[in-house]
């Protein structure tokens, strides 16, 4: 049986040594240097801090899976470096691009564990050099050792608000603010659901009273005006939430509201999606235990839906022995599916504490970029439902009118965005308004690779 | 864009150039971090018209960091190692 694991985060490492102790010998790709996926990132050699300093609380985690990840390379037909821009639900392939030469790799099943990226909402400034997202700013860090600035201020919501402000801090950079949009009520009326999570739930509590202990300006309920600067940025302006504004000087800011899932091969493979209202994302369809509609696919980690690295290793094993169920094989899942049921409750409580500013995206001014890669402003999406012919009555219509999401990085980054934006200028639901069809090849790779 | 040396910076020198100035980074570093960090401020030009990129997520997925390499083509500055003696011009 050949089979396929895309994906070398939490989920794709517990995946392949599930499928390992089953004699199933996968090829596994990983479009990164090494595996351990965004949050369990390794430096490359020559960086030497060792596991407690990259990873804190999280270290013995991390360890684990480094653990897991080097013992089953040798195992698996190991191919990092190497991207999955297609996949041929039909014929039961995936093109590969590797070094710029163009393969093909034959499934009889695959476990995609493509992961997530920080989930962005544009603000005036944001395309100027020292704004990075959330995420990037912890791996300058995490990988590279290096802060985004000298004086760096953080804006968004989420955990990793907290924790990169944290880090920063720690490791010595001058974190000059932290700009939650989201109040502080609202994270306050989600905290008994939170406790089902206790020891998480501890941990932010810890980062935020350490931020404060350290008098780190923090401001919650704030409205972002602008990332200011000429060239790179110099200062970022907010209203607070009785309408007072504020400004600060910087160098660099991270921002992101949470994470969405990079699902964009699931959407290759023909994988219907639906609107998950609770963590505000489009997911792709499956069971708890990975399967989905499309024989011979499953679905584990935050690609799936965000559910956290925890959850994605717990996931990532029971979507393999999904598979091996369905291959007809003898195996014991009960132990997964109740600690899977468990740690999905505390997932609830959280994204009710760190909703997404739907309005934040809505209440952009006509002359804001909400496009990174084609220079976009937000009028020109506004201007899909009014100035054609035909107007847009959702998003992909709006897309085609405007080339919102056409370009580089196919609207990974102002897709969660646009969506907010049209669905408010259209009155109707985000839901409503729909999702960014995906296209092959699902990144960019370069015209002398393709067949 | 001044990314900011806080950890791990006893390591091997690399120089490479960028348009043709030399420019000294640091083993492991990967090319946007050599740049960003070398003094380079932006990476590439926004092809509308709005002014430098620095790139933005670090991590493969906005496209937003390329640069051209002599002898590798187009990359993306945050998924490509730097190496000793690599000639990098802005994307």
């Amino acid at each position: 049986m050949k089979v396929a694991v895309v994906g070398a985060g939490p989920a794709g490492v517990r995946a392949v040594e599930a499928l390992l102790a089953h004699d199933i010998r996968p090829v596994w790709i990983d479009e990164a240097m090494d595996g351990g996926g965004r949050i369990y990132q390794r430096p490359p050699a020559g960086l030497r801090r060792d596991a407690k300093t990259l990873y804190g609380f999280e270290a013995p985690r991390a360890t684990a899976l480094h653990a897991a990840l080097d013992a089953a390379k040798p195992h698996a037909d190991w191919r990092p470096e190497t991207l999955v821009w297609n996949i041929r639900p039909g014929q039961r392939q995936l093109s590969t691009l590797s070094a710029g030469r163009q393969g093909v790799v034959e499934y009889d099943a695959a476990i995609l564990c493509t992961g997530a990226m920080d989930r962005v909402v544009p603000v005036k400034g944001w395309t100027l050099p020292g704004v990075t997202t959330m995420g990037g700013a912890q791996i300058a860090l995490k990988s590279q050792g290096c802060g985004i600035g000298q004086r760096v201020a953080f804006l968004g919501s989420g955990p990793l608000l907290w924790l990169v402000a944290y880090q920063y801090a720690k490791a010595g950079a001058e974190v000059v603010a932290v700009l939650d949009t989201t109040r502080f009520a609202t994270k306050l009326a989600a905290a008994p659901g939170m406790l089902r999570g206790p020891a998480t739930f501890a941990k932010g509590l810890y980062y935020i009273g350490w931020l404060r202990a350290h008098g780190i300006r923090i401001a919650e309920g704030v409205t972002p005006l602008a990332i200011e600067g000429a060239g790179s940025v110099s200062g970022i302006s907010w209203r607070d939430a009785r309408g007072g504004v504020h400004r600060v000087e910087c160098d660099a800011v991270g921002l992101g509201w949470g994470l969405k899932p990079e699902a964009q091969l699931a959407d290759l493979a023909g994988i219907p999606f639906a609107f998950d209202a609770a963590q505000h994302n489009w997911v792709p369809r499956r069971d708890a235990a990975g399967r989905t509609p499309v024989t011979g696919i499953y679905l584990a980690g935050d690609g799936s839906g965000i559910g956290g690295a925890e959850v994605a290793e717990v996931a990532g094993a029971r979507a393999a022995l999904a598979l091996l169920q369905d291959a007809g094989r003898k195996v014991e899942t009960a132990a997964l599916d109740r600690k899977l049921a468990s740690l999905g409750r505390f997932r609830v409580a959280l994204e009710k504490a760190f909703p997404f500013p739907s309005h934040l995206a809505a209440g952009l001014p006509d002359d804001a970029l909400f496009c990174r890669c084609e220079g976009l402003t937000v009028g020109e999406l506004r201007a899909t439902t009014t100035g054609p012919a035909i107007p847009a009555p959702e998003l992909n219509r709006a897309k085609a009118i405007s080339r919102a999401g056409m370009g580089r990085c196919q609207g990974r980054v102002c897709g969660a965005a646009a969506a907010e934006i049209l669905a408010a200028q259209l009155g109707c639901s985000v839901a409503e308004v729909g999702r960014l069809r995906g296209q092959a090849p699902v990144k960019p790779i370069p015209l002398t690779a393709t067949p | 864009m001044k990314l900011v040396r806080l950890r791990d910076t006893d390591r091997a020198t690399l120089h490479l150039t960028l348009e043709g100035s030399g420019l000294a980074a640091l083993e492991g570093d990967t090319v946007l971090t050599a740049l960003l960090a070398g003094g380079a401020g932006h990476l590439r030009d926004s092809e509308f018209g709005d002014g430098h990129r620095a790139g933005f997520c670090l991590m493969g997925a906005c496209q937003d960091c390329w640069v051209v390499v002599e002898g590798l083509g187009r990359v993306r500055a945050c998924a490509t190692l730097a190496k000793d003696g690599m000639k990098v011009r802005r994307g």
